[in-house]
């Protein structure tokens, strides 16, 4: 046990384990090298290079997919001559009379929540990246960008489209439109997004 | 060491700060109603999971029969229809995880009150798994909107949704509350006795050094 604090320049050179607070000093990672707690194994700091670009033109990507994927058909039924159409948002809207409220949370899970926040990351990076100072309380969107990510489900929904088809494939002739493949490109990018961004160099970039 | 850390951006203040200053993020040392919180959730998701479990997911309607279906009959169904991958996936990611689920969430808190005869390494581990899966248990939920939004050829064929869509729905994201409000540190805690006055600098040391104690700020 120290008995002196630390002042508090120190502290600055300091990083905790968010997941099981253990203490380290900071030493910066070289190229394709992760900083790791010894103890409970969660990767602290993981730095890519010109990573920063990368996930700026990702979330872009993201933003458009999304839009684009609710509004184009999704996927269509032809049973007997007879046709029916659907897309994302009208799968969303399935939930009628009492369960309205289930409507507007799957809504939110696989549409409004995704594009929040790669929005919210590209407010916060792209000044970052283009060497101008943070944005306007670029912290506590960064932090929200965080907060929401487990709440994010659009990959969630696309392996739930692959499950829904082969239900429904005996009962009818089914057909991908536009909106199908963009949600699947979509899946892909948003596991890049996250294996790419390292928060504590964030963070870092954020504070100076 | 007259520390607080924190748990969103990993940043070091010294103890009693209250807010940290890089991203705003209220510090405490521990979340000391983490348990409290954790078990609230806890019980109102399987509170949800019974109703889930038991009233109809799918109501299928066709010319000749109406139908109504629970996850667990549905998925049988899909058996009988030869669709084995299916059925899995759907008693996998609605039974097999969310009563998993369940479990773990219970037993890490257990673990804090009671201490427990896991490591402390394998607990973390099953506190990332479950908080990594259990969002993944939302997809029976997806299926069902996916799937009614879908089969709608007027007379032919019909699906509506049933209500236990909204408990399952319900179930999940108490869950997955019930998970985050469990802070992870107090897996830990038990270990401070033990390791001070140790090295602690680990054998996998090689990128990030261990100072003599931990930030915790009693």
């Amino acid at each position: 046990m120290q008995t002196a604090d630390p002042l508090p320049d120190d502290l600055e050179h300091l990083i905790a384990c968010p997941h099981c607070d253990a203490v380290y000093h900071v030493v910066q990672p070289g190229p394709s090298e992760r900083a790791v707690c010894v103890r409970c194994h969660t990767v602290l700091i993981a730095p890519r290079k010109r990573a920063g670009m990368q996930i700026i033109s990702i979330s872009a990507a993201v933003v458009i997919l999304v839009v684009a994927a609710t509004l184009f058909p999704f996927l269509s039924v032809r049973v007997a001559g007879v046709h029916h159409d659907s897309s994302v948002l009208d799968a969303a809207l399935a939930f009628s009379g009492p369960f309205v409220l289930l409507s507007l949370a799957v809504a939110a899970l696989i549409v409004f929540i995704p594009v929040m926040r790669a929005l919210l990351i590209l407010y916060v990076l792209v000044p970052v990246v283009f060497d101008r100072p943070p944005a306007r309380h670029a912290r506590h969107a960064f932090r929200f960008a965080e907060a929401l990510k487990p709440w994010s489900m659009a990959e969630i929904f696309a392996i739930g489209c692959a499950v829904a088809l082969i239900k429904v494939a005996d009962l009818a002739l089914v057909n991908f439109g536009p909106a199908f493949w963009m949600f699947a490109v979509l899946v892909v990018l948003l596991v890049v997004q996250d294996g790419f961004m390292c928060r504590y160099s964030v963070w870092q970039s954020l504070e100076e | 060491m007259g520390l607080v850390a924190c748990s969103r951006c990993t940043r070091v203040w010294p103890a009693g700060t209250k807010v940290c200053d890089r991203c705003g993020h209220a510090l405490r040392s521990r979340d000391t109603h983490s348990l409290q919180k954790v078990w609230a959730w806890w019980l109102v998701g399987l509170g949800a999971y019974v109703p889930a479990n038991v009233l109809p997911m799918l109501e299928t309607r066709t010319l000749v029969m109406r139908e109504e279906s629970t996850i667990i009959g549905g998925a049988m169904e899909m058996a009988h229809h030869g669709a084995y991958g299916i059925a899995a996936v759907i008693i996998i990611a609605s039974v097999f995880i969310p009563i998993g689920k369940f479990g773990a969430v219970a037993a890490l808190a257990l673990g804090v009150r009671h201490g427990s005869s896991i490591s402390q390494l394998r607990r973390q581990q099953l506190y990332e798994v479950v908080e990594y899966i259990g969002r993944w248990s939302m997809i029976d939920v997806f299926v069902v909107a996916i799937v009614s939004s879908l089969v709608q050829l007027g007379s032919l064929a019909a699906i509506k949704p049933g209500p236990a869509s909204f408990f399952f729905a319900l179930s999940v994201i108490f869950t997955m509350l019930s998970a985050q409000s469990f802070d992870s540190r107090l897996i830990w805690d038990a270990d401070t006795e033990v390791r001070k006055g140790r090295d602690a600098r680990g054998t996998k040391g090689r990128d990030a050094r261990e100072t003599a104690d931990r930030g915790h700020a009693v």
